[in-house]
């Protein structure tokens, strides 16, 4: 794109007061408007439209820090939506209102980019008004210039957030009515009630002194985001002749006189705000965090050859929240798997967990598994009352049932050609010391009477998850305790079939 | 080593594994694990998450990281993916590559968090505005939302479009056994994007085209694209040789089926599974080959019937296709779809 004449230097005509005066459109504008289908040599913006002069304030800034070939304009929707007809430097054209999210990704793919956020007021203040308090808020490291007239120009003279009390627009055709329409939305002023942002200000491009101001203010912003400064937000108030209905010089007195006093030129903040201890996160090597690399030290996926005495098998696990309901059928699925199964677990999920319950789904194959769902379990853990009223019909034939309590209620009826065995896990694991463990007893009690997995297994994920040494030695009692209650249970049950419905 | 995962976490794993370092979201049951999971691990890989402040802030960042050049994504479920239609409009219009992941719930409005597959219209047939298509993949396992994120990537990238990969609740929810490899992604060069370098000072990224000849042509050459896209069809099938009637459904609902394959072969039903991976572009010529000797397709969706229709277009009129569909986070047991089959079966003879 280098281009000679572009870079020719402009002799600066001395005027009769000794100020430099230069009539030359900015080199970080294109030469010719190639993007435009006609009139290449001209901006499609309307005689004495504030954005010909923003758009100047802006390149020269860029200019003037040398930063053009590092530089990614994101244009609104709106009359400037066009922006990249004009600036020389990399264009994007993002959906109306959404020009700090995108500007935010951006910034954060090319952080040391600079990253400028053009924005009208229908844009900025309405439909993305949730878009720029947010990337304020985070104090994206972006500029955005908020260009305030009052009105939708692109659609032609709609009301915007900022059209003031009583002025006329299409849509607000006896003037703006506060009772209906509420009043002008200050921008400025709300952003600068956030933390994050270091620089906001307004200007007004109504007179040459105002534009003058609008000048520093705009490289001040740009040079802030130079330094790795935040959030730089610069509202300027921009006459629209064409819409109001004025020739540019009464639009520009209409800014001044009209605009200014409801929207007051100010530097609102310029500092730059404490951050706190920023918790950075560790940085790993990608097959360490995807655990594609084996924990040292942890039993693995392997654990050598099992002979399974099934082709399937697949356990319901049900109760409260806070039972160890899922974690139970995670474990018993993270085993199958270890011991070369295939293996899924299905859970109950959202509002329902809060609400209390909780169930899960654990197919154990030899095959690949098809439906992870399960109709007929062959095995319920039931951790509660309601679990075993709710699930109990659903069992297989031949099917087991252990029950979380020391006998089965007196009113309920074992569906036929199924078995239960009541444990009272929950009190055994109290007596070990941690309630917590109720869900590891009644796992013991699932592996010796089905022997559908190895307590060795077992064992070897507890040890896996399970990283305190106190409670690790609970849980290997819990196991045990599990598993003996079904041996001296089996022994009893001969003579004593309530403990053991048949 | 194989690990035991969650359908959502497995997503972010093949993401980062695709080279995917900027994750841009909103949470949502049942899909917030995915936000989760990018949050936990992306930031340890160098890349950036971010908690957005609405799944339309969220696919406008995505659209910006895109425009920068890096492979980037969002996940989210039915209420949130209507909320980023505009954005996905926007993105195919610009030719941005991206991955969109739909964990989807019930429907319609607020519906519940079950498992649906009623955003196929949705996300099949586009539901923002204008012309354009999504490429859109059907994972059934915990592995497959590891691998179809990972190839999502790199058609997106391939087509310069939006992939989408369409789960459901229960995909999302399960946990299974993952195989994971990791290799250097090869990460392509995109020349287009807008990155802040001399290189890329030219360049453009926008989706308005004022003049009707222009915006004809742009979308000549959109179309034209997706018509080269359609080698991209990918399927399943489960004994289908001597299959004499032949189901179709994708995701959690094609494993329901396969199971009820097995079922209805042991009572005598020469039944076969076809599952399309690619819902578009949807593997007509695949189904038409497989459905060639059948006396009769049964489509079965978690849904009122929305990808039957493509199955009915492919099929043209020449095999009698039936449907039976669940909806409201209901997912048919085997035994009843194996009812459903044999009643079907048996108006038939």
């Amino acid at each position: 794109m280098a281009d000679e004449s572009k870079n020719a230097v402009v002799e600066p005509v001395v005027s009769n007061n000794g100020y430099e005066l230069i009539h030359s459109k900015s080199p970080l504008f294109y030469d010719l408007y190639d993007r435009k289908s006609e009139l290449k040599h001209q901006t499609h913006y309307c005689p004495g439209c504030g954005h010909g002069v923003a758009h100047k304030l802006i390149a020269e800034a860029l200019q003037e820090l040398g930063v053009q070939d590092k530089t990614i304009f994101v244009s609104p929707v709106g009359c400037s939506v066009f922006a990249y007809y004009y600036f020389d430097v990399g264009n994007v054209q993002v959906p109306h209102g959404r020009a700090p999210a995108s500007a935010t990704a951006i910034k954060r793919a090319c952080p040391d980019k600079i990253v400028i956020s053009y924005q009208g007021d229908g844009d900025l203040a309405a439909i993305g008004t949730a878009e720029i308090i947010h990337a304020a808020n985070r104090g994206e490291k972006i500029t955005v210039f908020f260009v305030n007239n009052a009105i939708y120009g692109m659609t032609g003279g709609q009301m915007a957030p900022t059209t003031l009390v009583g002025q006329k627009s299409t849509t607000s055709p006896w003037g703006r009515r506060p009772v209906n329409e509420g009043f002008p939305l200050h921008m400025a002023e709300l952003i600068s009630t956030l933390e994050a942002p270091v620089y906001v200000e307004r200007v007004a491009l109504s007179d040459n002194k105002n534009i003058m101001k609008a000048r520093r203010a705009i490289k001040k912003a740009l040079e802030n985001q130079c330094n790795g400064a935040g959030f730089s937000f610069v509202e300027i108030l921009s006459p629209c002749p064409t819409i109001w209905g004025k020739d540019p010089v009464e639009a520009r007195r209409w800014v001044l006189e009209a605009m200014v006093p409801i929207f007051p030129l100010n530097v609102f903040r310029d500092h730059k705000p404490e951050m706190p201890v920023n918790n950075a996160p560790p940085q790993r090597p990608v097959p360490d965090v995807l655990e594609i690399t084996p924990v040292e030290g942890a039993h693995g996926a392997a654990t050598g050859m099992h002979a399974h005495h099934f082709k399937n098998f697949t356990i319901k696990v049900a109760g409260f929240g806070g039972q160890g309901v899922l974690l139970l059928g995670q474990l018993l699925t993270e085993m199958g798997m270890r011991e070369g199964l295939e293996v899924s677990w299905l859970p109950s999920y959202g509002p329902e967990m809060r609400s209390g319950s909780a169930h899960c789904h654990v197919c154990l194959s030899q095959e690949r598994i098809g439906s992870p769902l399960i109709s007929h379990p062959d095995a319920l853990i039931a951790m509660n009352e309601i679990s075993l009223r709710k699930f109990a019909p659903q069992v297989a034939q031949g099917g087991l049932i252990l029950y979380n309590r020391d006998t089965l209620p007196d009113d309920f009826a074992l569906p036929p050609g199924v078995r239960a065995i009541c444990i009272p896990a929950s009190e055994m694991a109290d007596k070990l010391g941690s309630m917590k463990t109720t869900n590891i007893v009644m796992m013991g009690a699932l592996l010796e009477e089905t022997e559908c997995l190895s307590p060795g297994t077992a064992m070897g994920v507890i040890e896996d998850k399970v990283k305190k040494v106190a409670l690790l030695e609970t849980n290997r009692k819990a196991l045990a305790a599990g598993r003996e209650f079904i041996d001296h249970q089996v022994r009893i049950a001969v003579t004593q079939p309530d403990g053991f419905a048949e | 080593m194989r690990q035991l995962c969650k359908g959502n976490v497995a997503v972010i794993k093949g993401a980062i594994l695709a080279g995917c370092r900027a994750y841009y979201g909103y949470p949502i049951t049942p899909a917030s694990e995915i936000a989760e999971a990018a949050a936990l691990y992306i930031p340890q890989v160098g890349g950036t998450f971010l908690q957005a402040e609405s799944e339309v802030a969220a696919i406008n960042m995505v659209y910006g990281a895109a425009a920068a050049g890096v492979r980037v994504m969002t996940a989210s479920s039915g209420p949130g993916l209507s909320l980023m239609q505009e954005g996905i409009s926007y993105l195919a219009g610009s030719e941005l590559p991206c991955v969109i992941v739909d964990v989807v719930r019930g429907g319609p409005g607020l519906g519940n968090i079950a498992p649906e597959q009623s955003d196929y219209f949705a996300m099949v047939k586009g539901g923002g505005h204008g012309n354009y298509r999504n490429i859109v993949l059907a994972p059934a396992s915990v592995q497959e939302m590891a691998d179809l994120t990972v190839l999502a990537f790199e058609l997106s990238d391939k087509y310069r479009n939006p992939a989408i990969v369409m789960a459901d609740g229960f995909t999302g929810q399960m946990m299974e056994p993952l195989d994971l490899e990791y290799r250097e992604p090869t990460l392509p060069d995109k020349p287009w994007a807008v990155k802040g370098t001399p290189e890329t000072r030219a360049n453009l990224i926008n989706s308005i085209y004022l003049e009707p000849d222009e915006l004809e042509e742009h979308q000549r050459e959109m179309e034209a694209k997706y018509m080269r896209a359609r080698v991209e069809v990918r399927h399943e099938l489960y004994q289908t040789e001597d299959a004499e009637v032949l189901l179709v459904g994708f995701g959690i609902v094609s494993r329901v089926l396969r199971s009820a394959v097995e079922t209805l072969r042991q009572d005598g039903l020469k039944a076969g599974l076809f599952r399309p991976i690619t819902l578009w572009p949807f593997p007509s010529e695949a189904l038409r080959e497989a459905a060639a000797k059948v006396q009769k397709v049964i489509v079965v969706e978690l849904s009122n019937g929305q990808m039957v229709e493509d199955v009915r277009l492919a099929l043209d009129g020449k095999v009698p296709v039936e449907f039976y569909g669940r909806v409201g986070g209901n997912v048919p047991s085997v035994e009843e779809l194996h009812a459903q089959v044999m009643e079907r079966i048996a108006a038939l003879v």
